[in-house]
């Protein structure tokens, strides 16, 4: 089916579709990219990975031999497309790639997409897909840029790819529960890569190293974890609203729990208000030894959706459902998707809905940092950039102190 | 540039009088990676691979005069800084060292090094001192001398049931006339099997979080250095009992590793030998001396008063040891969690196995047997000779390569429990028992 016989016989295809194999380049070698490279080897019977990019050699050597031991002859990167630096996704970008996964951390992603896209390569782009709004505008122009160009654009905003989370947002906007009146999402978990203390880090490397290697701790880098995990939250909270935006929020956040010279929170509370005085609220901690939960409880008019509370979603109230079924690997979907667009001629592009998912996040994590109310617009039109516009690897970069409610400006 | 840089790397790899395998690793995960690894870097330095052995002052490539591995190893034990610790290292394996960092230190690619899985000390010194402090304590000698007993997890509060199992024989499979049987259940056949005790509940959340959390386990200020050379789970992204519940109720998702490194902590924390149990002794302690498709008998109506399954579950599992046990006094075999064994799962059944205590030793990542059926299977897949092979599809939540070796995110009905032979195995058995040697999936 996904082979290149429907290809030989498809007429004309776009300027950047591949005659036959469709060659993939990695940024971001680290496990997720490398699950990524994986998925995207197995979602097509010619796709082949020909270049990879990271910071590190010993990252790109650790994920070449994982992905050798996976797919050993669709691995097909010479010695010359193993690209290392900051700069390395650009000299990825122009080594005659088709398709471009970016699996790097999130403050990079804007750049990294603008480049992939402004060379005609389709993307499989990791969440979220910005730290700040400005980042977020400038994907908002390069999604459109995609657009006109026929691109394909897939998201790793996974649950769009559950088969099961699908079929019950699927009840949701047949109405199963008639209105939404509420939505209270979860995600309380264990802290996700902690700083390491200062004495661990090796002689002799650079502030802003140092920090990449530590990303998730640095709110530049990961945008704090409302937006770097808990975004999956967020994200089916934009579903359910039909990825229309809420008017404004207010949220409570902080950090009890000290975490060296990271500056990130360890806990938020978000209050969205959607039209029509709808309210969905997000909650989200990483704090160890505590009560952890990743759910989401959907209130309608006429019953009840709950996700996460078991394995499987239901729906009670005046109609029950569950799904049934075997359960499909999202995150291969994500890439079987993309594949068969490319192989069509038929773009895919998840561009608006990832942006939007994102900047609702971004948003929380404003009022939450400042203590004040946020619209949508102050968030979509925020001037406030947390990544710089350059990032000097042997550089320093002076972190901004960790953010003081009624304090810290809204920017 | 760069393929010039590599092949001169493969060369003197090739040529090279040195091996990394055989002379390099064994000395670096033996000597070093106890302090010097990814989750701890004691005075910045790392070992584990080879962006952290050359990112710090450890090894310059070429430069043994320039390498704190090399020069720190000659200094005399007591210099400061001498390493390791209190000792020195042979001559060979100094000399070794330093021809292979003038070589340029050459490393495999994609070698992380790793002990024994752990990442911290040497796997086989750490089973040695546990062996010592099991077979210190074990006083049972006989099948007369064992009797059910309650454990405490000391410092947590938290304790577990364990009854005795008769050794003897019993018949292992399912007879061809059994209703709902499937070819892998046989052959049928005698299997003698020696005495064990066996949890009488599945493992729950209250012991396993334990495990998972040292905090929760209050390690931090008991501090006991064979517990802590064991490696631990890595936290988890997500909470992994699903809304499901956790006080009272099985621990889920867990690979085998997981389970066997489990079983290795609970043996240091108590003293006494833990593991998995083998499919012939689940089996064997399943059955409780019936020949009936479940230890009750034959009518499938009444499971369930003896099983959480399909049939009385609501979307979740069940809390432990609230059905009746079987004659043995064993809760939950049937439904509630399926449970690991050892064994290798060979879906041809028992051919070629040994008939005294057999085990089927693993070989492969997949797929290992699993018994007892859960909480969203039917009837038929909770009798006593029924099996379950594990799949990779049970990792497929997880988005990262390498895949993690603790988690099956997607089998959330997949649990465990213990069991303790009555005979302490030598320390080289236990290693094999507490190390699959297959965990880490290609």
């Amino acid at each position: 089916m996904k082979t290149g016989a429907l290809l030989a016989g498809a007429p004309m295809l776009m300027q950047s579709a591949p005659s036959k194999s469709i060659k993939v380049g990695l940024v971001g070698c680290g496990g997720r990219g490398t699950g990524a490279a994986a998925q995207a080897l197995k979602a097509d019977d010619y796709s082949e990975l020909t270049a990879v990019a990271d910071i590190y050699q010993e990252r790109i050597d650790d994920s070449l031999g994982r992905l050798r031991r996976a797919a050993k002859d669709k691995v097909k990167v010479e010695p010359n497309k193993m690209f290392v630096g900051l700069d390395a996704y650009q000299k990825l970008i122009d080594s005659g790639v088709d398709v471009v996964l970016l699996a790097t951390p999130p403050g990079f992603r804007p750049e990294h997409l603008r480049a992939a896209i402004q060379a005609n390569k389709h993307v499989f782009c990791e969440k979220p897909i910005a730290v700040d709004a400005p980042g977020v505008r400038h994907v908002l122009e390069t999604v459109k840029m995609a657009k006109e160009k026929n691109l394909s654009l897939v998201a790793g905003f996974c649950w769009r790819y559950s088969n099961f989370i699908q079929a019950a947002f699927d009840q949701l906007q047949k109405g199963a529960i008639g209105d939404i009146v509420s939505y209270y999402g979860t995600y309380y978990t264990s802290p996700v890569k902690p700083m390491p203390p200062e004495s661990t880090r090796p002689a002799g490397i650079s502030d802003v190293e140092w920090q990449v290697r530590n990303w998730y701790n640095f709110v530049h880098l990961s945008g704090d974890g409302l937006v770097e995990q808990a975004i999956h939250t967020a994200d089916k909270i934009a579903w359910a609203f039909q990825d229309k935006p809420p008017v404004s929020c207010v949220a409570v956040g902080g950090r009890q729990i000290p975490n060296g010279i990271g500056n990130i929170y360890d806990h938020f509370e978000v209050n969205y208000l959607y039209p029509n005085n709808v309210r969905a609220f997000l909650g989200c901690r990483q704090i160890e030894g505590c009560y952890n939960e990743n759910a989401d409880y959907i209130l309608g008019t006429k019953g009840a959706l709950t996700i996460g509370r078991g394995p499987l979603p239901r729906i009670e109230g005046q109609t029950t459902w569950t799904f049934e079924g075997p359960k499909n690997d999202m995150y291969q979907h994500e890439h079987d998707v993309l594949f068969a667009a490319i192989r069509k001629g038929e773009p895919v592009n998840d561009g608006d809905r990832m942006a939007t998912s994102t900047l609702l996040g971004i948003m929380g994590r404003m009022a939450a940092y400042t203590g004040q109310m946020v619209t949508w617009e102050q968030a979509l039109n925020s001037q406030e950039r947390l990544f710089p516009e350059k990032l000097d690897w042997k550089g320093s970069f002076a972190v901004s102190p960790i953010a003081q409610p009624g304090i810290t400006k809204l920017g | 540039m760069r393929s010039c840089v590599l092949a001169i790397l493969t060369a003197s790899a090739l040529l090279a009088a040195v091996d990394f395998n055989t002379q390099i690793r064994p000395v670096l995960v033996r000597e070093c990676l106890g302090c010097h690894n990814a989750d701890k870097a004691t005075g910045g330095v790392a070992v584990h691979s080879r962006d952290a052995i050359t990112r710090g002052r450890a090894v310059t490539p070429g430069k043994p005069e320039a390498s704190l591995l090399y020069l720190l190893l000659e200094l005399k034990p007591g210099q400061p800084k001498a390493m390791p610790p209190g000792k020195q290292l042979p001559q060979a394996e100094r000399d070794a060292i330093k021809t292979w960092i003038t070589e340029g230190a050459p490393w495999p690619e994609g070698v992380t090094l790793s002990a024994g899985g752990s990442g911290k000390k040497d796997e086989k010194a750490t089973v040695e001192q546990l062996h010592a402090r099991i077979a210190k304590q074990a006083s049972e000698r006989t099948q007369a001398d064992m009797k059910p007993y309650k454990a405490t997890i000391p410092h947590a509060g938290v304790s577990f049931d364990m009854v005795p199992i008769p050794g003897g024989e019993f018949t292992m499979g399912t007879p061809d006339s059994e209703a709902g049987r499937k070819k892998d259940e046989g052959p049928q056949r005698k299997v003698r099997i020696d005495p064990f005790w066996m949890g009488k509940f599945e493992v729950a959340w209250d012991e396993y979080r334990l495990f998972m959390f040292a905090n929760m386990a209050k390690e931090d200020v008991n501090k006991d250095e064979v517990v802590d050379a064991i490696s631990r789970p890595t936290r988890p992204y997500v909470e992994m009992s699903f809304g499901m519940g956790i006080n009272g109720y099985p621990a889920i998702s867990m690979t085998q590793h997981a389970a066997n490194k489990y079983a290795e902590w609970l043996s240091a924390k108590t003293g006494h030998f833990y593991r998995l149990p083998t499919e012939a002794e689940w089996e064997h302690a399943c059955r409780a001396g019936t020949t009936t498709p479940y230890s009750f008998g034959a009518d499938a109506s009444q499971l369930g008063e003896y099983a959480w399954f399909s049939g009385n579950t609501d979307g979740k599992y069940g809390l432990v040891g609230k059905k009746k046990p079987n004659p043995w006094g064993l809760h939950d075999m049937h439904g509630n969690v399926m449970e690991w064994t050892l064994d290798q799962y060979d879906p041809k059944g028992y051919v070629g196995l040994s008939n005294d205590n057999p085990q089927n030793v693993a070989t492969q990542p997949y797929p290992h047997a699993v018994r007892g059926g859960s909480w969203m299977d039917a009837a038929a897949q909770l009798r006593c000779g029924s099996r379950v092979a594990s799949d990779p599809s049970w990792k497929q939540q997880d988005p990262q390569l390498p895949k993690s070796i603790w988690y099956h995110t997607d089998a959330q009905g997949l649990g465990f429990r213990l069991v303790r032979p009555l005979k302490v195995p030598s320390a080289e058995q236990m290693q094999k028992y507490w190390n699959n040697g297959v965990h880490d999936e290609p």
